[in-house]
């Protein structure tokens, strides 16, 4: 039981994404008692986690964290971050680590961090894996020991545990490897006690900051008050709202079911929660069911794939434009036929796809006839290979019939419009997401490593 | 003729992990809720033809006190693979604006 509400900023939807100091001083004259966010997600594709990289400037991530560790420091309360460096790889969490340790010099803090890493050894997955102990989420079926050998780095997405264990260790910051959004803000509330159905829910709620205020854009984070009853939200922009409508609309984002949401150990169930407004800024919510499950972590792995090099054209010539499709078909047709010819590659070695933006770019499906000519479209040509050279002979191949196919075959060759030169772009590899299994764990710290660190 | 956008105040679609897409249809009043969100033209294989989800996978979630149903399907190649538009899927509900829409029978 709380004797008085915990209270907790989320200062924004994510680290990097420009908190704001004027609201974390609200947060604190509320009286906070912490400071949680995440800084990542896999939102953005499986490249971050490939690579171990931050999506954000470095320069925007420390903007944010020197706000929050003079909050942190000032005020006395621990600053929580998840999923650091985007992905929560070991080499994202580093990469977050440093970054903090030389705003801490600068600003004269001597913290007690706690860095929670929960990227894993493929072969302890293996094992895992071997045992019956890793089961699929649905759509995939049975995982393959091969997909754990193709990644590059996989993480497994912690629950509150490893965080509240940190806690009591006494620290001023923590900073987590993957971990799933909610973790992150409710494990300080769990650590004190809070119920845990109101706790996981305020913080689905609270996840992406002012997103589930009524304007979304006018703020960057909300204050969470969780009490023995429930959860209060609001804005830390004093001049934004939170209705019943923003606040449970929110539980629907990025959410395939809109009434549990599965975490570890167990289920977040909001069927029969009541978000009622409290004040002209704030909604209390009520009725948020935690239902105890066996402890499970998920897991997310990226692969390297195949390669891409890629060639832009704009075209306004009302000649093609009148006949896109007609155009897109033969031109892709020719292309194949070319690099087959002048490279004796076989059609299943390379893919070229050909992305007509201001036409059908983004779905690749043909239009309804007589959908009426753009005024101006940009082609985006795609060739995919195994490795980066194939796919970059493959455009250079493709690059004087692509910059010059004509519509009819009998008129002089037309120019369209490119930018650069030389205009063929290697773009690297695509990132893939590989695993969407659970692992089953009797102890939610087993596939953790906690390390302390006094500066 | 009926169509989604003639019934809704607000439709979106988006990534939920990188092996789900979500759509959220919201609907203008609790009529249009009652006369639509258990629509059959809002069946798997609509979402087949749209997108070439598997039917299978496809969940619906009317929520009543919001006036609006959540749509799901689980992808067939993960977000970000070879073939990938739209990484965060949030153009996808484009394709179903004009999709009629026929009323529950009541």
């Amino acid at each position: 039981m709380l004797t008085k509400p915990i209270k907790i900023i989320v200062p924004a939807g994510s680290l990097g994404a420009g908190v704001r100091e004027e609201e974390i001083e609200y947060g604190l004259s509320q009286g906070a008692n912490v400071i949680a966010t995440d800084a990542g997600s896999t939102d953005s594709g499986a490249a971050y986690l490939a690579l171990g990289i931050s999506k954000n400037n470095r320069g925007s991530v420390k903007r944010d964290l020197t706000i929050l560790m003079k909050a942190s420091m000032s005020a006395k309360i621990p600053l929580i971050i998840g999923t650091c460096g985007q992905a929560g790889g070991d080499k994202n969490v580093n990469w977050t680590k440093e970054i903090v340790i030389e705003i801490a010099k600068e600003i004269n803090f001597t913290p007690k961090i706690a860095v929670l890493y929960s990227e894993q050894d493929k072969d302890v997955l293996k094992q895992k894996n071997d045992v019956g102990a890793i089961t699929p989420l649905p759509p995939l079926g049975a995982l393959n020991n091969d997909s754990i050998d193709v990644c590059e780095h996989i993480v497994a997405a912690m629950g509150v545990e490893p965080y509240t264990s940190a806690l009591e260790s006494g620290v001023d910051i923590i900073l987590g490897g993957r971990t799933t959004d909610t973790a992150v803000i409710a494990s300080y509330a769990l650590w004190k006690g809070a119920p845990w159905g109101p706790s996981w829910h305020a913080a689905k709620i609270a996840e992406c900051g002012a997103q589930c205020c009524v304007s979304p854009t006018n703020g960057a984070g909300v204050l969470l008050s969780i009490d023995n009853d429930g959860f209060e939200v609001e804005p830390l922009n004093v001049e934004n709202q939170c209705s019943p409508d923003s606040v449970s609309a929110h539980m629907l984002y990025e959410n395939s079911n809109p009434f549990e949401l599965i975490e570890p150990g167990g289920i977040l169930d909001v069927t029969d929660a009541k978000y009622v407004q409290v004040d002209d800024r704030t909604v209390k919510v009520t009725g948020s069911v935690w239902k105890e499950m066996p402890y499970t972590l998920k897991l997310e792995g990226a692969a390297i794939g195949r390669y891409q090099t890629i060639m832009l054209i704009g075209i306004q010539d009302p000649e093609v434009l009148g006949r896109l499709d007609e155009f897109h078909d033969k031109l892709l047709y020719t292309l194949n036929e070319r690099v087959v010819k002048t490279m004796g590659l076989s059609p299943d070695d390379f893919d070229i796809s050909l992305r007509i933006y201001g036409w059908n770019g983004v779905s690749g499906e043909k239009l309804p006839e007589n959908t009426p000519a753009p005024r101006e479209v940009g082609i985006l040509f795609v060739a995919t290979a195994e490795t980066q050279e194939i796919a970059s002979q493959v455009a250079k191949a493709c690059n004087p019939y692509f910059f010059h196919f004509p519509i009819n075959l009998d008129e002089e060759l037309p120019s369209y419009g490119f930018a650069f030169s030389p205009a063929d772009i290697d773009r690297g590899p695509v990132y893939e997401f590989q695993l969407n299994h659970v692992v089953s764990l009797d102890d939610p710290l087993e596939l953790v490593r906690i390390k302390l660190l006094q500066l | 003729m009926t169509t989604i956008n003639d019934v809704c105040r607000h439709v979106r679609s988006k990534n939920a992990g990188p092996f789900w897409i979500t759509f959220d249809l919201f609907f203008e009043g609790e009529e249009n809720f009652k006369n639509y969100s258990t629509s059959p033209s809002l069946n798997g294989e609509l979402f087949k033809k749209l997108f070439g989800a598997d039917p299978l996978t496809v969940k619906h979630f009317p929520v009543p006190s919001l006036n609006m149903v959540k749509i799901s399907y689980g992808r067939s190649s993960p977000q970000g693979g070879e073939i990938e538009r739209d990484m965060h899927a949030g153009q996808q509900f484009v394709r179903l604006l004009d999709v009629e829409i026929e009323k529950v029978e009541s």
